[in-house]
This record gives structure tokens, sequence and C-alpha cells, in this order.
């Protein structure tokens, strides 16, 4: 298989209650790639990554039009199995993905449902979680993780499908600063493409080279984080603010590692 | 407590045994029990023997044994309740006048509850919650039972949380309102618990979706008992079954 690991034409979407959520959102993402999607509350970055796999759109009988493919795979019923295994999505809450009485359990989730048994189950499990550092904790029950930790276990899950693209929902999210650079770490020595939406810009300018800058149910910017952060009439036009005293000519990125 | 569901977390030979086995040994004892003629005391103190030394091999402290069987207290009332409301001959005990019947009633329902107590007790504290479930499906419980129960060991700690949250903003707003006024916050409380709850199982099935869920739950449990630890596990549970065989032969 060739082609980007992203490939998004076009795409239109409405939620059945009749609200326009995108309007048109064109853009691709290299294999390889880490890219950051930035926008205010509301802009559509949650609803534009849950057409990745499949969740929204009209694969799953909703309305709307456009054309997805994930590294070369078109985005349609047949194989939705292959593109929701290829699209690892770590939701914002680990709550929501931690739904099994065990962290094992849980990890092993996936990879059975892709039909995995037995031993190669078991060492599939092991590696997702010893890519997060969690392997100490399999037996545990979720609730007894700490926040940063259940995030991580999060990631596991869907590492454990061995995704080509990881997409991220506001990993940063609540974490306090040591979990928050525990993850970025993490992150950072992952060989996945990934996609990342974030309010946290430095945590993008940490991680991702690109980035691409959605309001209004369309990206409005696509460039280096960089430069995008730099550009302060972009960003209060679109309700986005870099944290106090933060200057991001001033600190090192990813494409100096 | 670790707060892993009822489980004391201490290793002996009655933890692990298989959960199965330990569910049909539940099971089967409690049929026993409840089968046996009132009048046979004899059966229910070798019942009681046989319990209290499972509880010693489990290593169960005994007061954790005792503070769980509170919940049988709604029962003993009604037992003690049995010997004054009975009709039928009577007998004088320290100048209360008793029915003979109620008494026996009552004597029936306390001990067979707290044998039943003792047993559930003994089950609940030697084996985790996710053993528990495993056992279940390997006796075949539906799979969409499972999952049911599965989901709720799960999400017990978060909506509790949840409502402790809720309590706690209640309060700090300055909310009093006595026993009545609290009844009526709780009572809105639940409905705004089941919206955020309905709501999280949605964002749940997404979860499970995009993990390639097609209806389905992986099997929890991978290995079968042996014949070895079936017997092990059911020893006292066909010991109950052969007294309460004996019990019945003997009250003919």
């Amino acid at each position: 298989m060739s082609g980007p690991a992203i490939q998004v034409e076009r795409l239109v979407f409405a939620y059945p209650d009749g609200r326009q959520a995108l309007f048109g959102v064109d853009f691709t993402v290299e294999r390889g790639e880490r890219v950051a999607l930035l926008g205010p509350n509301g802009a559509g970055k949650t609803t534009l990554v849950l057409h990745l796999n499949g969740i929204l759109g009209s694969v799953a009988g909703g309305t709307g039009s456009g054309r997805i493919q994930i590294g070369g795979t078109g985005l349609h019923r047949e194989h939705l199995t292959e593109i929701r295994r290829k699209v690892g999505l770590v939701f914002q809450d680990p709550d929501d993905q931690l739904f099994m009485p065990t962290v094992r359990d849980d990890v092993a989730f996936g990879p059975a449902n892709l039909g995995l048994r037995g031993a190669e189950l078991d060492d599939r499990v092991h590696e997702a979680l010893v890519q997060v550092g969690m392997q100490d904790h399999a037996d545990l029950a979720p609730h007894h993780l700490s926040f940063g930790q259940r995030r991580r276990v999060a990631v596991a899950t869907v590492l454990a499908m061995r995704p080509e693209v990881l997409v991220l929902d506001e990993p940063s999210s609540n974490l306090d600063p040591a979990a928050r650079r525990e993850l970025a770490d993490i992150l950072a020595g992952l060989d996945v493409t990934l996609l990342m939406i974030t309010h946290d810009l430095p945590y993008a300018l940490q991680l991702c080279e690109r980035s691409l800058l959605m309001d209004g149910g369309r990206i409005v910017a696509d460039g280096k984080t960089r430069d995008l952060l730099g550009d302060a009439d972009l960003m209060a036009a679109h309700r986005l603010e870099l944290p106090y005293g933060f200057d991001p000519l001033s600190v090192p990125g990813p494409e100096r590692s | 407590m670790s707060g892993d569901g009822l489980l004391v977390a201490v290793d002996s030979p009655v933890h692990r045994v298989p959960a199965q086995v330990k569910l049909v040994a539940l099971f089967v004892f409690v049929l026993a029990v409840v089968s046996t003629p009132a009048a046979i005391f004899w059966a229910f103190s070798l019942y009681a023997v046989m319990l209290v030394a499972a509880v010693v091999v489990a290593k169960l402290p005994a007061t954790v044994v005792s503070r769980r069987l509170a919940v049988e207290t709604p029962f003993i009332v009604f037992a003690l309740l049995l010997p004054f409301v009975a009709t039928g001959p009577q007998v004088h005990v320290l100048g209360l006048h008793l029915s003979q019947s109620g008494v026996l009633g009552a004597w029936n329902v306390l001990a067979k509850g707290t044998l039943g107590v003792i047993a559930a007790i003994l089950l609940s504290a030697t084996t985790a919650p996710r053993d528990l479930l495993a056992g279940l499906e390997r006796l075949r419980l539906p799979a969409t039972l499972v999952a049911i129960l599965s989901f709720m060991v799960r999400y017990l700690s978060v909506v509790s949380d949840d409502l402790h949250r809720m309590r706690v903003a209640r309060e700090s707003r300055g909310y009093t309102g006595g026993r009545v006024g609290h009844l009526k916050a709780v009572a809105g409380g639940v409905g705004v618990l089941f919206v955020r709850s309905f709501e999280r199982g949605e964002r749940v099935h997404l979860a499970m979706r995009s993990r390639g869920y097609t209806g389905r739950m992986p099997l929890l449990s991978v290995s079968g008992a042996t014949r070895a630890q079936w017997l092990e596990g059911l020893a006292i549970s066909l010991a109950a079954v052969t007294i309460a065989v004996a019990a019945r032969v003997v009250s003919l």
C-alpha cells in the first residue's frame, strides 16, 4: 500500500440535528509526519478526527460528503475493520477509553477484536504496555491508577493495535506538568504518524513540526507550527493565545532534534 | 483496604480455587442448607464448623467477616419478631409468652440466613471482581450479562465519584435544607447523574467501536479448572449435601 498516511478531500458533515460542523476540509498528512490540529472550541476538530476511522460521516450512515484515504485505502464500509486498525484514536477522557475490569483486559480488547488469541495476544499487550512504561500495572483496575497513568494506558490500548496513524484528542489536558512531560517523551519516541488535537500550544510546538489551524469547520491555515504561532494576527483572528511570556521563536522545537 | 471490590488480598488455598468452582460450591452449599429441616440442630452445627474452618483456611480476619454480617440485620429483626406474632402452642421463657412454631421459625431464618451470608462473604472476600466475571463466563452466563456486570464493576466508582462531586458542589454553595431537602436534591441529582452516565455510555461505545468492537466482547477467561480443583473447591458443599440428605432421613 502506498499513498499519504491521511488524505482528506472536500469533507462536509452535518449532525443529525442539522448543525453543520465541517464545511469542506482538505488536507494531507505524509507518513511519519507529526501534525498538531489547533483551533478554538467548536471549530470541528473532534468531529473531524471522528471521521478518520469512520465513526462519523457517510460511512457510519450520517449526512456528509467528501473523500478520506488512510494509507492509500479509501474509507468504505467494507474496509472499516482495516481502517480502524490503521487509525488509533485516543479519546480525551481516559475513563471513556478504559472500560474493562483490568488494564490488561483493556489493552487486549483491540487486538482480540482483530482476532489475536493466546500467547500472541499476551505478547502484543505486553509490548504496548512497555511502550508507555506501564507494564508493572497490568493487573490493576483502571480506577486505581492516577490520571496520568490512565492517559498512558489509553495510549497503550491503541498502540496494541499497531496503528499506522495515532490520533490524540487533547493528550495533555488535565495532566500535571510531570505527567505532561512524560507523555511527550513517550509520544516523541513512537514511530508512527501522529495527529494531535490540542489547545496546549507549547506542546504542539514541542512535538509537531507542522500544524493545521481549524476554525468554523474549515482548515484556515497549514504550515510550520513555529510560523503559525509567531503570526500574531492569525492567532488573534482565531481566538488562539500563547501562555504568558511564551515566545515561540525562542524555544527549540522538533525540527532541531 | 485497597478498594478492589470486597476482596481481602491475601494468598490462601481458598483464594486460589478458580472462581467458577467457588460459584458452584456456594450455590450447592446454600441449596443444601436451605433444604435441611430446621429441627435437626446437629446438621446446622456441622455446617457452621465447616464454614468456620473454611474462613480460617482463607485467612479472613474475624472482624471483617463480622462487620460484613451486618447486611443480615433486617432479617434478624424479622426473625426476632416471629416468636411474638406467630400463633399456635405457647412456651414461657423469662415470663414472656412465645409461640413455639415462631421460635422454631426464627431459628430457621437466623441459622440458614447466617450460614448463607457467611458463605457469600467467603466467596466475595476471596475472589477479585474480575475473576468472578471470568467464572460466570466459564459457567456459560450469557455474554451480554457478563458485559453488563463488567461495566458495572468498572464504572461504579466513576459514577459514585460523580455523585460525590455533585454533593460537594451543592454544599459548597451553602445548601442545607435538612433531611427532606436533601432527599429532594438527591432525587434531582439522580436525574442529572443518569443523563451524565448515558452520555458517558455513548462515548464509551464510540471508543469501543474505534477499537474494532463489532458486538462481541472478547473472552475474559482462558483456562478451565482441573478435576482436582473441582474436588477441592466442592469438598465442603458435597459434605453439606450429604449432611442435608442424612438430616432429611433422620427427620422422616
